[in-house]
Formats: structure tokens, sequence, C-alpha cells
């Protein structure tokens, strides 16, 4: 049923576009590489092919839209990664004082660039990347008031999205595997439980912040072991959480000053605060090449300490980000975070450049060192890794 | 009071040394008329085509749209949208300038539906790998030069008066501007860039103008010559109109999501 969905969604897209707006998108090819063995059985490479087509059709002179973005990737290696998702199907009106949007969309709030802890609309796409940037289009109706005094964002959130996993045979994923099909919810209603939030944001001079505020199942699960079929698994179990959250950045000159909070409720044993807080600054134009060299530190900080689902609970985050300028777009952004505590360490670098007007290379670089069997990042000690994509918009 | 004074004289002086002061008033009034003459467009949008030349003469080419809207007692609001390359398709940049003080920026990253605030002080850098810099492309506010009068000069068979301008931005990547206007309507006709050691770097040329409204002068090709690096940039723009009924709220950032 599923299947023939999908073969209908990315046949039909095409001659939706054409008899409806204008179509556009990506196809890309992905290969994923590792140096060392897995802790279990699995594979040292891996390799896949995305597709995100992407619809959209105005009228109402402009005020009226609807976007469709669906996307597929089929991975060879790793059964869990072969997914289908609808990213966005929204409707959207908007007038002169609010802007209402209903249907599967992305949302993302904060400002810190290594870790997004008040952006909780979506659900993590975690089977994409670890980096947790990919997210699972979630089904809403969202209303935006938008006044002098700010922007006043109200979400109803209509269904729940469960995080995906890595499957046995894919890489970067806990020693047990996660079997997502034995989820269970704190709610009765399950993944049918509606969920709300509310976003006020504002730019004042040099300051843009929001306040939010999330009641709901968490997007995040906590992981619990379980015999299952012979083998031991984790099970994902999904409380219900309040969650309010601060975001904030004062742009001075070149310094971009960030600071973002959360206070979680009813999540495991403790309610907790976490933050991470830190500058951007940009030397523009060096030498008058036209290259841009950002440096950038956060500190991270996490309530729980020890206990903490996160990796990043008391560690230092530093990075750099090359805009070359050029007419490839060559990008570099290169971080390194250093657990304070313990001195495990992360090292990750990111580079892009176009290829001709149509096509772009990415790479990706990720290694994790001297991590201790209590830091989350110990099951990944064995995961440095390459990515390579090569993606065709169109 | 005597200190605010001494340095009042010494940063005046320092920036229009030896100058007449008659220059000095002759060059804002051109200036300033010039400006005057652009009032009350209100708002506007065109579609560009952008085409980036190396010095081998390969070429590459970006489509834009642009919007922008006038605001009284302040500098214009700027919105620009990407369309191609593809990779870049989505992503929109909004400017609030300003008269006095840094502008104020926003990008859309798209693949990431989030917005950020970006420094602005990184006015001399590159838009987007052309010849332009950002400086180039933002609103030109009168307050952000002091001026002089260099003379009159036919060019190209064209009547046109000849001025400096000095930017007030210490980031600003120029020393100075020498700006050539027709005599006739007071539009833009050439300007010459020096770096910040005083050498010529790059030479912009206007070209096609047309009037819209019976008021509003345009030019349908501006092209940028870099004489230091021999590679150039020419602007194609297109479908210009004016007074569309653009609003404060199709520039600002929710309207940065969602601009098409």
């Amino acid at each position: 049923m599923t299947r023939l969905f999908l073969l209908h969604t990315l046949f039909l897209t095409p001659v939706l576009a054409h008899a409806m707006g204008e179509m556009s998108g990506s196809v890309s090819l992905e290969q994923l590489a590792f140096n060392q063995n897995a802790s279990a059985s699995q594979s040292e490479g891996y390799a896949s092919v995305a597709l995100k087509p992407e619809i959209y059709v105005d009228w109402d002179g402009g005020d009226q839209s609807f976007t469709f973005v669906p996307f597929y990737r089929y991975d060879e290696g790793d059964s869990q990664r072969t997914h289908f998702d609808i990213r966005e199907l929204t409707w959207q009106k908007v007038s002169q004082k609010w802007e209402l949007r209903i249907g599967f969309r992305q949302v993302f709030w904060g400002v810190t660039e290594s870790a997004h802890m008040v952006d909780i609309i979506n659900q993590t796409d975690l089977v994409e990347n670890p980096d947790g940037e990919d997210k699972l289009g979630q089904p809403m109706i969202n209303m935006a008031w938008i006044e002098d005094w700010g922007t006043l964002d109200f979400f109803l959130l209509t269904g729940f999205r469960e995080r995906t996993f890595p499957g046995s045979q894919g890489r970067l994923r806990t020693p047990f595997p996660v079997d997502e099909d034995l989820a269970t919810y704190q709610s009765g209603a399950e993944e049918k439980r509606v969920d709300w939030a509310v976003r006020y944001s504002r730019s004042l001079g040099p300051m843009d912040f929001g306040f939010s505020h999330f009641q709901g199942t968490s997007r995040e699960p906590l992981l619990r072991p379980q015999q299952f079929g012979g083998e031991t698994v984790l099970s994902p179990f999904y409380p219900v959480i309040d969650q309010s959250g601060l975001d904030l950045q004062a742009t001075l000159g070149g310094w971009l000053l960030k600071y973002e909070s959360i206070y979680r409720q009813d999540f495991g044993d403790r309610d907790y605060l976490s933050l991470a807080g830190g500058f951007e600054y940009t030397f523009g134009n060096l030498g008058g090449r036209g290259t841009d060299v950002g440096v950038l530190t956060e500190y991270l900080y996490d309530q729980r300490s020890e206990q903490a689902t996160t990796p990043l609970e008391d560690d230092i985050f530093i990075g750099t980000r090359i805009a070359f300028n050029d007419p490839q777009s060559t990008e570099i952004l290169a971080g390194f975070a250093w657990d304070l505590d313990d001195e495990g360490n992360f090292i990750s670098v990111e580079a892009e450049r176009r290829i001709g007007n149509a096509w772009k290379l990415s790479l990706e670089l990720r290694n994790f060192s001297n991590t201790q069997p209590r830091d989350p990042l110990y099951v990944f000690r064995n995961d440095d890794h390459l990515r390579l994509e090569l993606a065709r918009y169109f | 009071m005597k200190l605010i004074w001494i340095f009042t004289v010494v940063f005046a002086s320092s920036g229009l040394m030896a100058t007449n002061p008659v220059d000095v008033k002759r060059g804002i009034e051109i200036a300033r008329e010039a400006d005057a003459r652009d009032d009350g467009f209100a708002d506007n949008q065109a579609s560009l085509q952008m085409i980036l030349k190396n010095r081998q003469g390969h070429t590459s080419t970006r489509l834009l749209r642009n919007r922008s809207l006038e605001v009284s007692n302040d500098g214009d609001k700027l919105l620009v949208l990407f369309d191609q390359p593809r990779d870049v398709k989505g992503t929109a940049f909004l400017v609030f300038s300003h008269g006095t003080g840094p502008d104020d920026q926003w990008l859309y990253l798209p693949a990431l539906k989030r917005v950020k605030r970006i420094a602005s002080n990184n006015k001399s850098g590159p838009f987007m790998g052309s010849e332009f810099a950002y400086e180039d492309l933002a609103s030109q506010e009168l307050d952000k030069y002091d001026y002089r009068f260099i003379g009159e000069e036919t060019l190209d068979g064209t009547p046109t008066f000849v001025i400096e301008r000095i930017p007030h931005d210490p980031k600003s990547g120029y020393a100075r501007q020498v700006v050539w206007y027709d005599q006739a309507e007071y539009r833009l006709q050439k300007i010459d860039f020096y770096d910040r050691k005083n050498d010529k770097l790059k030479t912009l040329v206007y070209s096609g103008y047309q009037q819209y409204l019976g008021k509003y002068w345009r030019a349908n090709r501006m092209f940028m010559q870099n004489h230091q690096t021999g590679k150039s940039t020419e602007l194609l723009f297109e479908d210009y109109s004016f007074q569309t009924g653009l609003t404060e709220r199709d520039f600002d950032r929710n309207s940065l999501k969602r601009a098409r």
C-alpha cells in the first residue's frame, strides 16, 4: 500500500507540477564510508540515492499557496534507512495581520550552531544523519499573528511522528539496535495525541529573540533495553513533557552573540535546564580576496550532567566557517567539540562546492575520539566516517 | 568640551582636506538632486540576470528577483530572491538599510527552514561570487557619503557632472568613488571605485535607461569591470514595475520564509 502510494507520488509529481505550478527539487547520490570495523557485523560502505521534488503553486495574488515536498531514500545497506516521508504538504493563507498554515510542515527555531535544543516542532529524521538536522514533516495547524509588537505563533500539532533509527545492518547506531515497532507512549492516545506549542518572537534593534512553550509528546524518546525474539533491543518510550525555550541573538557589527536554553519537565527522572551560548565573529573579505572567515565558540551545559541524554552536557565547541564567495560558492564548516568532564572529543568537517550550474558536491567528515563509556558518543567510537554526496538540482 | 571641538575639526578636515567648500556644496547638491528625482517611487520589483565572467572568459549565470520598498525618514527595505543556480533556489536576503548606522540583514536558508540574522559589517565582500560588493547593491542613502564636485565632462556625447564621494563607513572597501551623472536627468552613468590603497579597483557603467511612471529612471544594464582581476559581472534587468502595492509585511521575517 505504502509502495503503491509512493510510486504514485513520485510519478504523478511532474504531471501535477505541469498542471498546477512550478516544480523544482533534487536527486542525490550518497556514499558513506567507514574506516573501522563496526562493533557488530555491519558494512564499511553504504551507497544510497535520494529524491526530493517540490511542487509549488500560488494564487489569490500570491496570498494563498500550496507546497508539496515528498522525500524518498533508497539505501542498499540499511533497510531502515530506505524510507519515504512527506516533508511538506501545506496550504497557506497570508493576510496583512496573520498567516494560516495547515498541513505537513517544517519549522525551525533557534540561533546556536552546535546544538538546536529550542527547536522542537519536528521529529528528527535521525536515520538521515546523526547531526539531527534532517526533520520529518509534522502535521499541524499553525496560526501566526503579526503585529508591531512581534509575531505570535500558535501551533496545534495534530499527530505524532516517531523518530527514525538506523536498523541492525546500519552504522552510527547504538550497540543494541532500536526497534521502532516496540515504541510505547505515556499518553493513552499514543501517536494520535494532539500537542500544542506557542512562540513569541521579535526583532528589536540589534536583538532577535523568541520565547516558546511546548506541551506534548517528547520528540526525543527514552530508550529502554528489552528482550525481543531472543535478542536484546532498545524500545523507545515517548513521555509527555513540558518544555519552555528561550533563544536570542545580538548582532553587533561583526559580532553575533547567541544564547538558547530550555527547561524540560517530566522527561525521565528529573526536570532540567540546558543551555548553549557563545559568539561568532566574521572576518569579512580577507585581504580583499572575497573570502569570509568566521570563528565561533559555544559552551553547552545540561543540568543532568552525566545522566544527560545528549553528549554535549558540559562541552566547549569551537568552529570555523569559511566562505570563499567564488562563483562555485565553495564553503567549509569545521568544528570541534570537547567534553570538559571526560575529555572525549568530536570533530566535524563539512565542505561543499557547486559544479557547473546544477550540480553540487558535498563532503562530510566526522571523527569521534577518546570517548569514555559513560559518554553518549561512546557508541560511535568505531564509527568515524566520510560522507560524499553528489546532488543534481532541477 | 574643548576636546570635542578639536576632534570635530580633526575629523572634518581629514575627510575633506584641501577641499573648496563651494565644491562640497555643489557635490551635495548634485547628489541630493539625483536622490530627490527618485523620491516617491513607493516600491518596485524587477527580475535580473547576473552574468559572471572570469579572466578566461568563462561565464556563469544567476537569476534573481528584487523588491524594494521606500521608507520615509530611513533607508529603503530590500528583498532579494534567488532562483538560479538551482541549489540556492528559495534562498532570500532581506536588508533594512539605514541612513546612518549599520544595516540590518537577514538570510533565509530553505534547506534548514532557518532565518539567520547576519552581520552587516561585511560590506566590501562579493555578492554571490560577483564583482558587486554588498555595498554596491545596497540602497544608496545620501548620508552614507561626503561629496565633492569635480567638474563637468562629456561622456560618450552626454554632458555629465562628475563628483567624488567618500564613504563614511570605515568598513567600506573603498577610499573613494568617482561618479558621473548626466546633466539632463541626474542619472548614474558611471562609477569608478578606488580601493583602500586608493588604486582604481572597478568601473561600473549604466546603460539602457528607461523611464517608468513618467518619472523614475532605471538602467536595464549595469556592467562592472574589475581592473585588478580582469573579472567582470553584468546585470540585466527585466520586468521592472513600480507602485505594485508592496507593504512592510512583504519585507518582514515571516515573508522571508515564504517569498516566491
